[in-house]
Parts: structure tokens; C-alpha cells; sequence
């Protein structure tokens, strides 16, 4: 077997150390190495969107990426999302929303959204619309992600 | 495999050089991890260039600017004067697959996975972008049409690097623009790309143009016989059906999964025309 | 027991309202577990080996290198699975026969199509698992292919199954032939109904497949005990069948087989069959080793059910004034490499939402080179109604009928006999019609090459086999144990909101479940649009029986007789004042007193659901089309239907929201692609082009609320109409904005520009 690769990272703001196959992806290492299963693997081509998380702040699919690529790096996963007990803007709009259905597309929306809405705190159904497109969802038909999306963004202007 | 990221264009010829071929060089990811996860190639170092910061700077120089082969899509997206010098290189990176995608993908790497579909080529061959490159023999440089040669093939060397891309100083009242043909709005790939790139003179007559097309042939082309027809027009309806045949002329597709040959060639020509209205608004205003 | 509860009318507290469901927070927090997201101690990974062919002989299969590779654990082919005779059940909308199914899994003697598993291995990591897999090797006599339906019944068409016979002809064929059954209903008298009529149209349609699409790639993983046990997690709208599938499969006593369904990340019906579980079962016996298996996307494109593709002719005849005389269809379905397509219920919902005298509808279900399809939402009506809808509209404009009116004046209603046979109670099709003519939609303008259409669908909905416990906790809170998987609806949200309209709690005080296979009774599929409508009735049932419970004890405590204990929100209380004066007791005040009066307090439900309420539905859309490249884009859409009653109107919506958006990518976009050699040319998402959120506006939704009799808040299912009109509606909004009627699906841009061109030269 391949020595293994030692990487120091940081999620969700803990610092993480881990081993990994060279080929390993970010979200192998997240979801088997870290056993941090919130984020989903619907595609590994990054098609889908489903295993989005933010590295450095960048929104990527985690599945290009490699483990050893965020050796320094900092990675944001949905597991990070809420403060605490307290969800997150865009969490509780989504269930207030019904934005959700089976929900393995939520988590990778979701860190989509935060993505979005820290550049543009005020983006038109347009802009929410292209931001979230790669992020397939099958069982809601994005009506009301996009509403959710919008009123998180009402609600995070007004606080 | 080896994982290495070297933190020196040296450091990274030297690597490539040493492992004869079996090397590949990692930037985004976005094509060589699908292709590793498929079993397509099974390098036996990866070289990740993303720490050498000659590639991954957008520098400007006299009105002239300096592209990083591993600057990303957002990068490219997000800097100003980029953006107002080369709006139509702009629109190419925002068309590559999603935010997510072009978070990680780079000018080098679309360019060098020589699909003909590549969205960020056609600009930059309209843009008469010439890319330098880095090699165990040194440094040379080469127009961006001349690097891809067939899908998956390129003209580089065993162990050479694009390094940049350089772009020749922004005329005034010159405009650039890129459009493609997808089914979907986003996440898809070009069925036809058209780049276009044009300047005026005082007069609004037209006086220099590269028009380059993207999945209609083996590899983006480059269509003096476009270019030709706007060349010493006001690009006005005679002028842009001129391009627009000579665009779809200029076309050799297939059919594939994605789009038939007959599709291609005639939307082509309408893409060219749409895209030279866009280039001539932007060089009106510019 | 058959039961039926009937409708009542009464305020509801709970049932309408919108409370976030019960599973939300687990699916925004990244907690919910779905199929690839349980691990076993010591677990090991399994992979499948799968035909590169479309059509071929295996040989010979050899395992011995990847047997000998270090780290592998088991290997699997057909030898290590039994021959199944011939024998159907049901799984979903469709039936299987488990011949078939322990050939899909694992091919025996032949393979069928691209991506048809030939044999599995198990090793200690993913990385040796697919070394391993690399390792087999299988000598194929490569075989000639086909794929399109109306090909593989010509004569000389390559045969799948050398034995297979048509069912359903009379007489019997004498020959073998890819048509595996033909399905027939009539009504009436067609050729006199067509000589009667004034114009009549007949055409022909070609869909092509599509696939279900959910995000979630199949997993399952696996452990065999020494003692014979199964413990199975995987992703499925129906554990209780995949239990029976594998415990008949493996020749295993169903008891044996625990099945704990995961949460599920999308089915629209693909997720009914057995495809990795048998396998790791097997692999788990003989690693003695739980067995973790996950199919890659590319996996679930080549090798799981997308729907058929078809063929179909469809003829109808009217009078002047719009009414029709008689209507006729001929439906070719792919079945996939085996029989069992969802023609028939193509066939019932064909015609089924008019009123008609004379109806002849032919249905053939036909094997070709690719996967057995799966149910897809509605199965097979969205492909039938598509002709339908498309001829109305045609016949609309030529007589000069508003194309509303058209489907009034034929619009079945209670009392209107169906053509294979039940009789509708109350339904609700005109009143969606009704509500279409009166949308704001129709007024808004529309402006050059942007035109309207509009097209209407049925459903069924189902009943069937259905469990459910619900305890009444010792502080009297509720948990409902439920054996319908909430397949992504919010039926979980619906049973505790139903539960806590009967028992006048809080819905927050009722925490609704799904129960594993060991936990309850036999629970049929959750498919056909039966979750809320056969386990609201259960759960009614169970509540009720819990209330009495509670009457008896409340009685036992003021030592009055039961029959003078009424139930009232949520308290005991005397029936009158004859009986005594007490003070109403609380559901906490009874649970808490249980242990001295009798013991917990809970209520079953053990049913087979029975009275479900069809369901209709009526959409409008507006398009746009570039006349210059094909492109069509949805500048907005309208969902009308019935539902019989949203127990949680916002869940309805979605409902609404998401069937129309996959209809939209199904009439746009979505296709399986074959090469010459029968491969399949997108298994991605890059490539197989599901709609993305800028493709698309927002979807308008109208609910419309006529109760179905046969439940007690009046439930008809939702799930499948809403993608049942979304192509026809489509293609008759393309002709309303360039006048030219698209027949194919789907009606991509290559498509569309062509037949412009085809249009422009033929007008010369």
C-alpha cells in the first residue's frame, strides 16, 4: 500500500489532521476519513452539486478536490452551518419554506446559499436562480429554495 | 501516485521532466478528477502547480494583461479591470459548468484538456491571446489556436506547462464577446461557442476582427473568412450575414450525444452574428 | 381487514395548517441519514462487475485472479444464486417475476443490455474492490442488439428470450417474439363511434426513455450473522418488499430478514426493485463481514429503471361541436431486457379523463437491449396522455373550440364509466378545468413567437396493504410507528398532523416514525400516490383505538361505564351531565396514570386501504421559442388539482412544483442516448440534462378540494399528475407560439430547429 499523505486542515473552524490516498477526494476524507456525512455525493463529476462545501471561502464541489489540496486550507461543510442550537438564517427558512423534500440535496444548497448571500445579501430571484444552478434538486422544482433563499436574505439584511 | 505541489515553475519542470510522461499536472481538478475517478489516466505523480505564483496571478502591464494559466473562472470573474478590458474572456469563464466548477477550473487547464467544446478558448483565440509556456528546453510562446490540436491532444511537449496567457494591449473602442449553445442555462456543455473579437475607428467602421469558433470541429478554429467579412464594414446586417455564412462554412462538427451536424453549422453562423452585436455594443461604449 | 373510513366534514385545528415537518431539521443540519451514510464495524466494500455489451452470451466467468488478490473477500456470480421458476408479485405500480428479477441482478445466461451486472466482489477497501473488479474476466458471445420497440417486433428483430411467447393473444402466437404481452380494453362500438364522427385525427408520438433522476445513487449495506440473520439498511420506498424479494431470492424465511429502511434521497418510483441488496447479502454470508455497496451515478443511468420509451398511435373522432365519438390507441412500450412495463396503466389512463362511448386501447409491452424499466411517477401516463392531449388541441383549433371547452364538454364526472371498468364517485376534473378558465394566467399577454398551451391528466392512486402503531407515551405524548416510507412528501409531517387532528394534541406533541420490517406488518411500496392517503387511514384507525383506550380508562377512573366517556380535544369528558360531574381528563393525565389502569395505551392499525380517490389535474404554460436555434424556454406555468384534501398545503405545492419541473425536463431535455453498439452515451448529469433552477420560473399552484369519500379528511393522492401533462402541454404551447406541432419528445433544441426547417421549406 501507498504511504499515506498527513494533512492539516481546519473545518468548520476545529483543526483537523487526517490521512489520505493521494487520490483521495475532500469528500471521501470528509465522509469517511472525518465521518462527517452531511455532505452527499450524488454525482463525484461534480454535476450535481450535492457535495458542495467552501474551501478558503470558495464554493467547490468536494468531490474535485483532492484531501491533500486543503493541506493549510480552511473548509467549510453544512455540518458547520448552525451556531450551536441555533440553525442558521438560511436553515430555518428552508424548513419554514417547505424547501425541502428528501432533502440529499439540502445540505450542498444550503452552503450553496450561504455562499451567495455573503457576496450579494440582496440577490433577485435571477441571480438566486444562476448561483443555485449547480445544485440539482429533483423533488421541489426550486420554487421554494429560491423563495427561501430570498427571505433568509430579507431576514440577514434586516438583523 | 505521488501528490506534489511545487512552489516553483523550476521545482515543476523538473518533476515532470523526471517522471517521462507518467506526470500529470493538477490546477482545478474539474476534468482530471473525473477522468482519474474513470479510470482514463492513472498518473503516477500529480504536480499541482496551484502554488507557483506566476501562474496564479491576473497581472497588468502597460494596458497589457498577463493571465495565470491556474487563475479560476471566479478569479477572472471577480477582477475589475479584467472585466472591463475583456468582457468577452469574461464570458467564457462565467459559461464554464457551475459556481461550484468554476471555483476550481482554470484557463491552463480548460485549455489543456483540448476538448473542443472548451468555453474559455474560443475568447482567448479571439482575444489573440498567445500563451507562454515553460518546458524542460525553456521557455516559449504560442498562439492559443495552435495549442489544441484534436480532442484530448495537444502540441505541447512531454513536461511543458502553459505558464500565462498574454494579451496584446486594448484598442480603444474595441469590444470582445462570447456566446455558446446549450440546451440548459448553465451546467452544460457548449454544442457551439463563438467568440468574437472586433475594434473600430473613429468612424465606427470596422478595422480589425478574430472570430473563433468552439465544437465545431476538432479542435476551437480560428475563422479569418469571419473576421474577413466584418473587416471594413460598420458590421451592419450585410456584414454580420456575411459572417454568419461564413461562420457556419467554417464548420466541419459531427454528431455526437450532443448536438447534430446540421445544428451545429447553422447555429453557428446565428451565434457569430448574435456575438459580434454584443462585441459591437461593448466597443461603442469602450 | 378492508377497511374504509368515510369522509367527514368538521373544523380541523391541524390538518390545512403548515408546520415544518417532523424530519426538517435533520435534513438542513446534514444529520438525516440516507443510504451511503451508514457504516458497520468492520464493514467491507462491494462492487459489480457489469456487461460492456448490449446483448450477449456469457461464456464462461473467470474469478480467480481477483480472488487472489490480498484484501478481497468474496466474490459473486450467477452460480452462487438459485434458478427462479416463474412466478409475479408486486413492487410498485409494476409487477415483477422473480425469474426475471435474479436475472437482473445478476445475469445467468445472457446479459441484456449495457451496465447488466455479471458478477460482484468484496474486499476490505473501495481502492482493492475495483482492482478486483478489473480482475474478472468473461468470455462474451457478442449477440445482435435492439433498442427501439417498433424494431424489436419486426420478424427478424434479435430475440432477448428465446421461450418468450405473447401473452394476451388470441389466438396464441406460435413463435417467440419480443412482444411479451399485449393488453386490451374496449368500450362500446369504435367503428361505429368514428363513421359518426364529423373530423377525425389520427397521429403518431415517439418519447424516448428518461430516468427518474433522484439524487441519491442506490446503496445498501449488508450483514450476515453466523445464525442465519440478515440486518439490511438501504434506501427504498418499500422495506417490506425488498424483505420479501430477497427472502425469496435467497430462499430465506422472511423473519430473517431485518430490513431498516435508511432516509431516502428520491425514488419517483425507482426505488421499488432489488438491485444491490441480494448481492450484498451473498457477499456478506461469505466474508462474514457486513457489506457495504453504493452504485456510482454512472451505475444508476446504465443499470437502474428509467422509464420507457414508446411509440404510440392515437386516433380520435368528434362531432362539430366538439364531442367525441370514439377514440383508439396503439401503445408500443419498451419494457427494458424484461417484461413488465408500465403499459397498462398507460393504457387505463389514456382516455380516462373523458367521457366516452366508444374506446379501444391496445397496449404491447415489448423487451428490447436496455435496463428493465422502473415505475416512474404516474408510470407510463405521461407518454400515453401526450398524444391525447396534443390531438384535442389540434381538434380544438379546427373546429374552433377553445381548447378548455373542448375537455368540458368530454369531461368525465361522477358517474362516468371508465373503459376498464369502475364507475368515478366524486372527482374533481371539471372543477380544475373549471378553475383554469377563471386563472389570471389566460390573461396574460403574450407577445412574438411566445404562445399557450395547456393539457390535463388522471391518476389512479392506490390503497393497498398498510400498518402502523401509534403508543401513547407515559406522559402523553404520542409516537406513531409508520410502515410507509416517507419518500421525500412529508408524509411523516402529514400522519402526526392527521394523528394530532384526532387525538386534539399539538402536533409538536406527536412524533411520527418509520418503523423497520421486525417492528410492524407487511407494508406495501410506497408508490402510486398511497403514502398519505392508505397511512392517513391508518393512522386514523390507530388514533381511534387509542381514544377508546383512553375512554375506557377515564371510565375506569371515574368508575362510570365507557359509554358515557366522550373524547374531545384532547380530554376525556362525560357524555352528559347524567353520567356524573368530573373534570375533563388530559391525554398526560390519563397516560400517566396507565401503569394502575390497564398498562400502556396504544392503537393499531393492521389494513388494506381501500376507496382511493383518483386524481386529475389541469396545467397551463406559456413558452417562448428561438426560431433561430430551437431553444424553448418556460416563461410560466401553472398547476391546477385536485387533491381531495392538502393535509399540509405546502407539501401539496411542492408536490405540484417538483412533478412539473421533472415534466418539463422530460418534454425538453431528458433522453437516453444509444450509440450503434447499444451503449448508452450519457450516464451523468452533465450529460442526461435534468433542469437546473435558471431553466426554469417559478410554478403556480391552485389546489382544488374535492374530498374523496373513501377517507376520513377526504386524501386522494398528489404525487404522480402533476408530471402526467407537462409534455403535452408543452408541445401544444410550441405550436400555439410558431404553429408547428412537435409529436417527439424530447423536443430539444435540435429538434425543434429542424422542424422549423422542415416547416419553412415546405411552405416553400
Amino acid at each position: 500500500m501507498m504511504a499515506r499523505y498527513h494533512v492539516t486542515t481546519t473545518v468548520n473552524g476545529d483543526e483537523v489532521d487526517f490521512l489520505c490516498e493521494s487520490d483521495q477526494t475532500l469528500l471521501s476524507v470528509l465522509r469517511d476519513e472525518l465521518v462527517m456525512t452531511g455532505t452527499k455525493e450524488g454525482c463525484g463529476t461534480g454535476d450535481c452539486g450535492a457535495c458542495s462545501v467552501t474551501v478558503d471561502g470558495r464554493l467547490m464541489c468536494s468531490c474535485l478536490v483532492l484531501g491533500v489540496e486543503v493541506d493549510g486550507k480552511e473548509v467549510e461543510t453544512i455540518e458547520g452551518m448552525a451556531d450551536g442550537e441555533a440553525l442558521h438564517p438560511l436553515q430555518q427558512k428552508f424548513l419554514e419554506h417547505a424547501a425541502l423534500q428528501c432533502g440529499i440535496c439540502t445540505p450542498g444548497l444550503l452552503v450553496a446559499s450561504r455562499a451567495l448571500l455573503e457576496r450579494n445579501p440582496d440577490p433577485t430571484e435571477t441571480e438566486i436562480r444562476y448561483w443555485l444552478a449547480g445544485n440539482l434538486c429533483r423533488c421541489t422544482g426550486y420554487h421554494k429554495i429560491v423563495e427561501a433563499v430570498a427571505d433568509a436574505a430579507r431576514e440577514m439584511r434586516e438583523v | 501516485m505521488r501528490y506534489e505541489a511545487p512552489a516553483s515553475l523550476d521545482a515543476a519542470t523538473r518533476l515532470l521532466a523526471d517522471a517521462g510522461g507518467a506526470a500529470r499536472v493538477l490546477a482545478g481538478g474539474t476534468d482530471l478528477l473525473i477522468q482519474m475517478r474513470a479510470d482514463l489516466v492513472e498518473p503516477t505523480v500529480l504536480v499541482d502547480v496551484k502554488n507557483i505564483a506566476e501562474m496564479r496571478e491576473i497581472a497588468e502591464e502597460g494596458g497589457r494583461f498577463r493571465l495565470g494559466a491556474a487563475v479560476t473562472g471566479m478569479e477572472i470573474m471577480e477582477h475589475e479591470g479584467f472585466n472591463a478590458a475583456w468582457p468577452g474572456i469574461v464570458d467564457g469563464a462565467k459559461l464554464i459548468g457551475s459556481i461550484q466548477i468554476r471555483g476550481g477550473a482554470t484557463r491552463g487547464g480548460n485549455l489543456c484538456n483540448a476538448s473542443p467544446a472548451a468555453d474559455s478558448v474560443p475568447a482567448l483565440i479571439a482575444a489573440d491571446a498567445i500563451a507562454r509556456i515553460i518546458g524542460p528546453d525553456g521557455r516559449r510562446a504560442a498562439p492559443v489556436e495552435d495549442i489544441a490540436t484534436a480532442p484530448g491532444r495537444t502540441s505541447l511537449a512531454a513536461g511543458e506547462i502553459v505558464v500565462s496567457f498574454d494579451l496584446p494591449e486594448r484598442e480603444p473602442r474595441s469590444g470582445d464577446a462570447y456566446l455558446r449553445f446549450t440546451p440548459r442555462t448553465e451546467m452544460d456543455i457548449a454544442v457551439v461557442g463563438v467568440g468574437v473579437n472586433l475594434a473600430l475607428d473613429e468612424a465606427g467602421m470596422c478595422v480589425a476582427a478574430r472570430v473563433a469558433l468552439g465544437a465545431v470541429a476538432e479542435r476551437a478554429l480560428l475563422v479569418d473568412e469571419a473576421a474577413a467579412a466584418l473587416i471594413g464594414t460598420r458590421v451592419d446586417d450585410a456584414a454580420l450575414a456575411a459572417l454568419s455564412a461564413a461562420a457556419s462554412a467554417a464548420c466541419r462538427p459531427i454528431d455526437d450525444k450532443r448536438g447534430t451536424k446540421e445544428f451545429r453549422i447553422e447555429v453557428a453562423g446565428v451565434l457569430a452574428e448574435r456575438a459580434a452585436r454584443i462585441a459591437l455594443e461593448r466597443a461603442e461604449q469602450g | 381487514m378492508a377497511t374504509m373510513l368515510k369522509y367527514e366534514d368538521k373544523d380541523l385545528k391541524v390538518v390545512g395548517t403548515r408546520p415544518i415537518r417532523p424530519d426538517g431539521v435533520d435534513k438542513v443540519t446534514g444529520r438525516a441519514r440516507y443510504g451511503a451514510d451508514v457504516n458497520l464495524p468492520g464493514q467491507i466494500y462491494g462492487r459489480v462487475v457489469r456487461s460492456p455489451h448490449a446483448h450477449a452470451r456469457v461464456l464462461a466467468i473467470r474469478t480467480d485472479k481477483a480472488e487472489a488478490l490480498k484484501g478481497v473477500k468474496a466474490v459473486v456470480t450467477r452460480d452462487d444464486f438459485p434458478e427462479m421458476p416463474v412466478e409475479y408479485a408486486a413492487a410498485g405500480e409494476l409487477i415483477v417475476n422473480f425469474r426475471d428479477v435474479t436475472r437482473n441482478m445478476m445475469a445467468r445466461e445472457k446479459v441484456l443490455y449495457d451496465g447488466h451486472p455479471v458478477a460482484a466482489v468484496a474486499a476490505t477497501s473501495e481502492a482493492i474492490a475495483r482492482r478486483a473488479a478489473r480482475l474478472i474476466e468473461v468470455d462474451y458471445e457478442v449477440l445482435p442488439h435492439v433498442i427501439d420497440p417498433v424494431e424489436a417486433m419486426a420478424d427478424d428483430a434479435p430475440l432477448l428470450h428465446e421461450e418468450q411467447m405473447t401473452e394476451g393473444l388470441d389466438p396464441a402466437p406460435e413463435k417467440p417474439s419480443n412482444l411479451a404481452k399485449v393488453v386490451s380494453f374496449a368500450k362500446g362500438d369504435v367503428e361505429q363511434g368514428f363513421a359518426e364522427a364529423d373530423l377525425v385525427i389520427e397521429r403518431e408520438f415517439n418519447t424516448k426513455p428518461v430516468h427518474q433522476g433522484y439524487i441519491e445513487p442506490q446503496a445498501s449495506i449488508a450483514s450476515y450473522t453466523e445464525d442465519g440473520q440478515v440486518e439490511l439498511y438501504t434506501a427504498t420506498q418499500g422495506h417490506f418488499v425488498i424483505r420479501a424479494q430477497c427472502a425469496k431470492l435467497l430462499q430465506m424465511d422472511i423473519s430473517k430478514i431485518r430490513v431498516i429502511p435508511t432516509e431516502l434521497g428520491g425514488g419517483f418510483g425507482g426505488k421499488n426493485n432489488v438491485y444491490l441488496e441480494p448481492l450484498a447479502i451473498v457477499m456478506s454470508k461469505k466474508s462474514n463481514r457486513p457489506v457495504k455497496m453504493t452504485m456510482s451515478r454512472e451505475d444508476v443511468f446504465r443499470s437502474t429503471g428509467p422509464t420507457s420509451g414508446a411509440h404510440t398511435r392515437i386516433k380520435i373522432g368528434c362531432r362539430k361541436d366538439g364531442r367525441i365519438t370514439a377514440a383508439e390507441a396503439e401503445l408500443d412500450f419498451q419494457a427494458g431486457a424484461f417484461a413488465g412495463s408500465s403499459v397498462p396503466m398507460a393504457a387505463m389512463c389514456t382516455f380516462t379523463r373523458y367521457d366516452l362511448d366508444n374506446v379501444r386501447v391496445r397496449g404491447n409491452d415489448i423487451t428490447v437491449n436496455r435496463p428493465k424499466v422502473a415505475a416512474y411517477r404516474a408510470p407510463g401516463a405521461p407518454i400515453s396522455i401526450f398524444g391525447v392531449e396534443s390531438i384535442l388541441d389540434e381538434m380544438s383549433r379546427e373546429l374552433g373550440i377553445d381548447p378548455i371547452e373542448i375537455r368540458l364538454k368530454n369531461a368525465a364526472r361522477q358517474g362516468t364509466q371508465t373503459y376498464y371498468g369502475p364507475t368515478f364517485g366524486p372527482i374533481g376534473y371539471e372543477e380544475t378545468l373549471n378553475r383554469a378558465r377563471q386563472h389570471p394566467h389566460l390573461q396574460e399577454k403574450l407577445g412574438p413567437d411566445q404562445g399557450r398551451g395547456i393539457a390535463t391528466g388522471f391518476w389512479f392512486n392506490i390503497g393497498k396493504e398498510t400498518t402502523t402503531t401509534l403508543n401513547v407515551n407515559e406522559d402523553g405524548s404520542v409516537t406513531v410507528i409508520l410502515g410507509t416510507i416517507d419518500v421525500a412528501g412529508g408524509s411523516r409531517a402529514a400522519m402526526a398532523m392527521m394523528v394530532a387532528e384526532e387525538l386534539g394534541i399539538d402536533v409538536d406533541k406527536v412524533r411520527p416514525q418509520i418503523g423497520d420490517t421486525q417492528t410492524l406488518g407487511f407494508n406495501f411500496v410506497t408508490a402510486g400516490s398511497r403514502g398519505t392517503f392508505a397511512s392517513g387511514i391508518a393512522v386514523t384507525v390507530a388514533a381511534r383505538k387509542a381514544i377508546d383506550v383512553m375512554r375506557e380508562r377515564a371510565a375506569q377512573m371515574w368508575d362510570v361505564p365507557v359509554d358515557g366517556v366522550v373524547w374531545e380535544d384532547g380530554h376525556a369528558r362525560p357524555a352528559s351531565s347524567n353520567v356524573g360531574e368530573f373534570e375533563p381528563l388530559s391525554i398526560v393525565e390519563i397516560a400517566r396514570k396507565s401503569g394502575m389502569t390497564g398498562g400502556p395505551i396504544a392503537g393499531h392499525a393492521e389494513i388494506t386501504a381501500e376507496g382511493a380517490g383518483p386524481g386529475f389535474g389541469t396545467h397551463i404554460v406559456d413558452v417562448e421559442v428561438d426560431r433561430r436555434t430551437g431553444l424553448v424556454k418556460i416563461l410560466r406555468y401553472t398547476v391546477i388539482q385536485d387533491t381531495g384534501k392538502a393535509i399540509h398545503p405546502a407539501y401539496v405545492e411542492g408536490q405540484f412544483q417538483g412533478g412539473a419541473v421533472q415534466g418539463i425536463g422530460w418534454a425538453l431535455n431528458e433522453e437516453y442516448i444509444y450509440d450503434a453498439d447499444g451503449r448508452l452515451q450519457n450516464p451523468g448529469f452533465l450529460d442526461y440534462r435534468v433542469p437546473v433552477a435558471s431553466d426554469v420560473p417559478f410554478i403556480g399552484t391552485d389546489i382544488v378540494e374535492v374530498p374523496n369519500p373513501n377517507h376520513p379528511y377526504g386524501v386522494r393522492g398528489i404525487g404522480e399528475v402533476p408530471i402526467i401533462p407537462p409534455i403535452a402541454a408543452i408541445s401544444n404551447a410550441i405550436h400555439d407560439a410558431i404553429g408547428i406541432r412537435l409529436r417527439e419528445q424530447p423536443m430539444s433544441p435540435p429538434k425543434v430547429l429542424k422542424a422549423i426547417r422542415e416547416a419553412s421549406n415546405g411552405a416553400g
